[in-house]
């Protein structure tokens, strides 16, 4: 199927501001499920509120555009009384780990079949530029007008500690890792999060020196390196990009299906 | 009837019960006093039939998680009390908004805050009805005792499906935790409503947001054929947001009216003696079992007393009202909290001034006597 067949025509023009870094994350992940030859009615989009939930109503899959932060917890729901369907959560920054965090840290903890990609520009850009948990110290927002004193999430480190069983990072100027990272966070079996480093020229960028939009991207070029690699040794303010945590521990619809099965015996 | 349909159960676990005889396929709760034994049961009844129960990290989290499952087709249910349906208002609006079929239990406690978590109080009748941000409309029921706290569970999953909305079951402590004789009816005897599903076929389109001549609107699960938007903004017939006046009027037209302009079917309520009632009591809930004893005990010496219990709160059936108490010399509302349902009495009847209140807010359970201390009062006799 071409990638315009996943997109839903009649919602365009998007509402993203030019040089955005989320239209890359959204064609990342048509790529990624064109790749994987998937069925449009066996895929549910839910979101939350934010510049990144809005992705949710660009495809054509079954979509839900839901409360700021709890989109999570819908696609619990989805997934439990339907776990036949792949469900998809494109998140924001703070739409997942600020108003969100909560449902995200016992989402990983479940391991409940569900993927959570993270759009992490640093920033709530919709409202206008005001300073998120993954800022950071130093960061200028509207919030912050004389400089950030929040430190800030490591979304990898946070998704990994409370258990979630596939955990990847990447950046939106390395498209086609990103492409492949969303294909294996679908295929795994359990709760997976990639996030990826996605631009906000216009509300973070602009207020902190990040030049444009392909500036910011070339940024993400040179203060990022694959995991374990020489030049992280040698530099360790560098990100590490690729797959941090990949392991087969048990499913949770799956160990429900058990619980359903026990108790019909018990009849 | 049979043996085994005859239970002697919590007000909680007939709740429970009833839900499953109407189908209930999903529920995601976490515990709070005094409605934990709703989601003890289901976790272990739900499974037994196939069904999916889950303990959710909070009470936010439980009320999105059964939109996200009815959204698939499944009939659902969460239960929680006072703090908790506080937290659930927000996914609540939510459900009216996307016009999702779900059920809601409040065990009420006594509030505001932590309040008196272990004793009985009908104190959130308002917060059922205005719960959420904006204008909106809601269905509220609810019962006195547990054979009609099964009827009216199972009435509130047809109501929920027939009329695309939330409904919320407004119980109390006392009815919750009380232990009384119920028979389970057999599958049938309550007819069920399923939910309205689109015969559209794929590739034709759906539009999941147009409501019928009938006001009603056919569903599509997620996962079948018709792919579509649902979302908490204003939006058209596609699902798709819009800020268009048109758009937006026509929606909270439409989401109001379609509960509103049905009041009268939506009314539930029992009478007692009311065809020659001098005096009527009106009330609902468990103090209504106290207003039923003094009607019955009154009767039996002569006095022309009658009883109008309320099963449906909201929307608030004021014709009901207005008729029943006509004649009335005198109508005293009976509640456990400040006076919230005397108000709509009030509102309802053509002279208001007819209408006093008994009640009780201070964590105990309305007696009998505080009952006809009130009927003595207004005779002009002391207490």
């Amino acid at each position: 199927m071409a990638i315009k067949d996943y997109i839903r025509g009649r919602f365009f023009p998007h509402m993203w501001c030019p040089g955005c870094g989320h239209g890359i994350v959204l064609n990342s992940l048509l790529r990624a499920v064109e790749k994987l030859g998937m069925s449009k009615n066996e895929i549910v989009m839910v979101s939350g509120i934010g510049c990144s939930a809005r992705i949710s109503g660009y495809v054509d899959f079954h979509s839900m555009h839901t409360l700021h932060g709890r989109a999570l917890a819908f696609a619990t729901g989805i997934k439990m009384s339907r776990p036949g369907l792949n469900v998809i959560v494109p998140m924001g920054d703070g739409d997942a780990m600020a108003i969100g965090g909560n449902h995200f840290i016992h989402a990983a903890r479940r391991n409940i079949d569900i993927t959570a990609i993270v759009m992490n520009n640093r920033i709530y850009g919709m409202t206008g530029g005001q300073y998120s948990p993954l800022s950071g110290v130093g960061v200028m927002a509207t919030t912050t007008p004389y400089g950030n004193i929040d430190h800030e999430f490591d979304i990898v480190e946070m998704a990994r500690a409370a258990g979630a069983s596939f955990v990847a990072r990447t950046t939106t100027y390395h498209a086609k890792q990103a492409t492949d990272l969303i294909r294996q966070a679908i295929i795994h079996e359990g709760f997976s999060v990639v996030e990826i480093l996605s631009q906000c020229p216009v509300q973070f960028g602009r207020r902190n020196k990040g030049g444009s939009a392909a500036e910011m991207m070339e940024t993400y070029k040179t203060n990022t390196t694959p995991i374990g690699s020489k030049a992280k040794k040698e530099n360790s303010d560098l990100i590490e990009r690729g797959i941090f945590v990949q392991k087969d521990i048990p499913e949770y619809c799956n160990e429900y299906d058990k619980i359903i099965e026990q108790a019909m015996k018990g009849q | 009837m049979s043996k085994k349909n005859v239970k002697f159960i919590q007000g909680n676990e007939v709740c429970a019960e009833a839900a499953i005889y109407a189908g209930l396929d999903f529920f995601a709760g976490y515990p709070i006093t005094p409605s934990t034994e709703i989601a003890e049961h289901l976790a272990k009844r739900l499974p037994q039939r196939g069904g999916h129960f889950i303990q959710m990290e909070d009470e936010i989290s439980s009320m999105c998680a059964i939109i996200g499952a009815s959204l698939t087709g499944s009939k659902v249910m969460t239960a929680s009390s006072g703090p908790g349906i506080s937290l659930k208002q927000e996914a609540i609006g939510y459900a009216v908004m996307t016009e999702v079929p779900c059920v809601i239990v409040n065990v009420q406690r006594g509030g505001p805050s932590t309040g008196i978590p272990t004793h009985g109080s009908q104190g959130d009748v308002m917060q059922a009805r205005w719960g959420c941000h904006g204008d909106h409309s809601i269905v509220v029921m609810t019962a006195s005792n547990h054979q009609d706290i099964f009827e009216i569970t199972v009435e509130a999953f047809n109501i929920a499906e027939t009329y695309r909305t939330p409904v919320i079951l407004l119980f109390d402590e006392i009815v919750g935790h009380t232990r009384e004789r119920v028979v389970i009816p057999e599958p049938g005897e309550i007819p069920l409503v399923e939910r309205l599903r689109t015969s559209v076929k794929g590739g034709v389109d759906y539009h999941p947001y147009l409501p019928r001549e009938d006001g009603r609107l056919p569903m599509s699960d997620f996962g079948s054929v018709h792919r579509y938007n649902v979302t908490g903004l204003f939006h058209d017939m596609w699902g798709f947001p819009s800020t268009k006046p048109e758009i937006v009027y026509g929606l909270l037209r439409h989401l109001t009216d379609k509960i509103e302009n049905r009041a009268g079917q939506i009314a539930r309520y029992k009478e007692y003696y009311l065809e020659d009632a001098e005096r009527i009591l009106i009330s609902y809930g468990s103090s209504a079992r106290s207003a039923l004893h003094v009607v019955e005990n009154r009767r039996a010496r002569g006095e022309c007393l009658g009883l109008l219990e309320l099963q449906t709160l909201w929307p608030f059936p004021s014709e009901v009202v207005r008729r029943k108490c006509l004649k009335a010399e005198a109508v005293v509302v009976i509640e456990m909290n400040m006076g919230q349902i005397v108000q709509e009495v009030k509102k309802a009847v053509e002279q208001p001034e007819k209408i006093f209140l008994a009640n009780r807010f201070d964590g105990v359970f309305i007696t009998p006597m505080d009952i006809i201390n009130i009927l003595r009062v207004i005779k002009g006799k002391g207490v």
